[in-house]
């Protein structure tokens, strides 16, 4: 199956949405995503509860306490990071002793080919799959399919965008931007379903489809939420019971994590646990939490006969550089793409044009891709900081957004003409003389271009512009632009501190 | 209290009367306002975009044109967060200047923080007086100033005005400074969503204490052809006292 369509069900021959051609140009995608009115709304709406409920839940369970949680969890997997060599070698070896293979990959590559491996050696065609990110990146289904391994998603959201050729746009809800029209006719169309808009019968299709694909599958393939060094165990969070089909059912079990997933403890589990569902979907817990330590032991009923573990560094190493490390803090709990004012306009369209979305992808995309292939990122946003703020792990998103726009002055990466206007702009303002000549033509300037307003007193006289040519135009085709007043604070000053200072003398 | 004031570039430009209500209320108040001549921006726009070597300059003229002032008030709570969130970062390598720079984030205030928190100003004591409806707008940089409702307890407590709270007050207008410009197609659809929101209130003001918000929210209620007058707090406040006149604003 190939991902070559769009939510609107457009064609895009050669891009895929998530894996688009670099430098990425997000413009044409900005501007297909806020045409789409439908789509715009509805993002909206879904992003926005699922930010209210969030907030609801933490009020209700945390109160006060909210802060102090979040601070706790940011400190463990910062803590965790700063020690990460020393966590992943207990890690391993916890593991190793409870019976998984641990492989490393270093790149998306490595694990695909290490995945791809033991299929081939163990003979495995049909495999079904549950949700994870970091097979996203590293694209393995294609890659699964390509040595003939049928590979199903079993979430339900990943399943219906697999059906419908369509690429996730959110790290937690993937399908937020298709509507029931596209689920139903996806369904007609792939499965042979009845048409059907109604939720419940979807789902129950989806659940005979996949009941069989389960009983079918001899490799099952989960990415994984947490890894307690302690114990060696492998622990994923999911609210449809996918992973426990997906991995006790099959013969051979292969997850692939991230490097940055492990935590140290098992009672460290108790903060992220109530964490991430919260944040995710305003859950005091995730439906099921499977926990894997190793294959089915002798006298065991079911489990697989083989757990795999491929951790992935796939850039993560380089992340871990000091400025950058607390990004790898991230649980993936998607409450900074739900709460970002700029996702609900645009992310329902792919505009991020990579793997993760919002906030969080503008900061590791990147680092992960390259700056120089996603310039708009780090600035596609007005720092409003609503990320930092509901952030469970307390990453300073923002700054991490900020900084990466520093190192494109400093590698040269921002455009000529921005630097020589910045330069420029900052030579007026560190002189009084020349800040209070550009004050003062920006005022006859504007003033004279300004077309309508209210005769009032001097300080408050405003007039407003409508139609600008240039960059300004962009402010004037959304919204009137005011003008500077006839006359600004300096003056009034002057009279008022000499009025002030009269009655002294 | 010795107060100097940092208008900041945009109120001295383009709204003065939000300068003129903060003086006259904090002079009101009991206290002598110094406005120091030299000041000129905060280096927000360039720090924002990435120009440090430049914001560093900009921070450092500040941090000397505020030196001999005990507090510093500004009417706008992007600027109070520019100096107080990130001067100190700007300055990681220079200790003398990053102490110096810190100094100045702790004197620092945002006018409505500098009434609730440190000044301690009750409207109902004060005897604020405002008739009409209104709503208000929490400006995003407040979150880093450790801003909650501050203003809205203000706002309460001003009799004669009814407080309609608004739906998503505490979004992003869509301003974000250069943000508006670089991608307008965005930032118009967060702020029609704004005027949307304000509309339902069907208040007759939208309180707003930051000049680029204001800017932003008015030209938009404006072109969407809503009649609602943007206004800061601190000129409600002015008005509400009989220091600024009503009308010259309507």
């Amino acid at each position: 199956m190939t991902s070559t369509q769009t939510h609107s069900g457009e064609r895009k021959p050669g891009e895929h949405p998530l894996n688009p051609k670099l430098p990425f140009d997000i413009k044409p995608r900005i501007k297909a995503a806020v045409a789409d009115t439908h789509l715009r709304q509805s993002v909206k709406t879904a992003t926005e509860s699922k930010d209210r409920n969030r907030a609801d839940a933490f009020r209700e369970t945390f109160g006060p306490r909210y802060d102090q949680m979040r601070d706790l969890a940011g400190r463990i997997k910062q803590h965790t990071l700063d020690h990460l060599d020393v966590y992943l070698e207990r890690f391993v070896d916890q593991a190793t002793e409870a019976g998984v293979q641990v492989h490393y990959a270093a790149d998306a590559e490595q694990a695909n080919a290490i995945c791809t491996a033991i299929a081939r050696d163990n003979g495995c065609t049909r495999c079904v799959k549950s949700k994870s990110m970091v097979t996203e990146e590293t694209r393995l289904v294609p890659a699964l399919e390509a040595i003939g391994v049928e590979t199903i998603e079993t979430d339900l959201g990943e399943f219906i965008l697999q059906l419908d050729g369509d690429a996730p746009s959110h790290i937690v809800t993937p399908m937020i931007h298709k509507d029931r029209r596209s689920v139903a006719r996806a369904f007609q169309r792939e499965l042979g379903a009845p048409y059907t808009e109604d939720p419940e019968q979807l789902t129950m299709i989806a659940r005979e489809y996949l009941r069989q694909k389960y009983r079918q599958a001899d490799l099952g393939i989960s990415g994984a939420n947490f890894l307690i060094a302690q114990t060696g165990t492998i622990v994923i969070c999911t609210n449809e019971g996918n992973a426990g089909f997906t991995v006790h059912g099959p013969r051979i079990h292969i997850a692939l994590a991230g490097i940055e997933k492990i935590i140290p403890k098992r009672s460290h589990l108790s903060v992220f646990l109530k964490l991430l569902a919260r944040s995710s979907t305003s859950q005091p817990l995730t439906v099921y939490t499977t926990f894997i330590t190793g294959p089915r032991r002798e006298g065991e009923h079911d489990g697989p006969e083989q757990v795999h573990l491929i951790l992935v560094d796939n850039g993560r190493t380089e992340i871990l550089a000091r400025s950058t490390r607390e990004l790898l803090r991230c649980i993936r709990c998607g409450a900074c793409l739900n709460t970002c004012p700029v996702f609900c306009t645009v992310g329902g369209g792919h505009a991020y044009g990579a793997i993760y979305s919002g906030p969080i992808g503008s900061a590791i995309t990147p680092l992960f891709k390259g700056l120089e292939n996603y310039p708009d990122l780090p600035h596609v946003c007005s720092l409003c900081g609503a990320c930092a703020a509901v952030c469970p792990v307390k990453i300073d998103l923002p700054r991490h957004l900020i900084r990466l726009r520093r190192e494109m002055v400093t590698d040269r990466i921002t455009s000529r003409r921005d630097r020589l206007g910045y330069r420029a702009w900052a030579t007026l303002l560190k002189r009084l003389p020349l800040y209070l000549v550009i004050t003062t033509i920006q005022r006859y300037l504007f003033r004279a271009l300004g077309k309508t307003g209210a005769k009032r007193g001097g300080f408050n006289d405003r007039r407003w512009i409508a139609n600008l040519p240039g960059k300004v135009g962009g402010w004037t085709r959304e919204r009137d632009l005011p003008t500077p007043t006839s006359s600004g604070f300096r003056t009034w000053w002057k009279t008022h501190h000499k009025k002030r200072m009269q009655p002294r003398r | 209290m010795k107060i100097a004031l940092f208008i900041t570039c945009l109120t001295e430009t383009y709204y003065p009367r939000v300068g003129i209500a903060t003086v006259k209320v904090l002079e009101h108040l009991g206290h002598e306002i110094i406005f120091p001549r030299a000041q000129t921006c905060c280096g927000q726009p360039m720090y924002n975009n990435g120009f440090h070597d430049d914001a560093r300059d900009l921070a450092r003229r500040m941090i000397r044109v505020f030196e001999p002032y005990e507090t510093v008030v500004t009417p706008s709570g992007s600027c109070a967060a520019m100096i107080r969130d990130y001067y100190p970062s700007l300055f990681q390598d220079d200790s003398d200047s990053q102490t110096a720079a810190e100094t100045l984030a702790g004197k620092a205030y945002e006018f409505v923080e500098l009434l609730v928190n440190v000044l301690n100003v009750d409207m109902r004591e004060l005897g604020v007086r405002w008739e009409g409806t209104a709503t208000y707008h929490y400006s995003c940089h407040l979150r880093g100033l450790g801003m909650t409702d501050e203003a809205i307890r203000l706002i309460r407590g001003i009799d004669g005005l009814e407080y309609r709270p608004m739906d998503g007050f505490d979004r992003c207008c869509g301003f974000g400074g250069t943000f508006s410009l670089n991608y307008p197609s965005i930032s118009g659809n967060m702020v029609r969503d704004k005027v949307h929101n304000i509309r339902e209130t069907g208040a007759d003001a939208v309180i707003c204490n930051d000049a680029g918000c204001a800017m932003n929210i008015a030209g938009a209620c404006r072109r969407e052809g809503i009649t609602v007058r943007c206004v800061s707090l601190a000129e409600i406040i002015a008005e509400g006292l009989g220091l600024l006149d009503r009308e010259d604003a309507l």
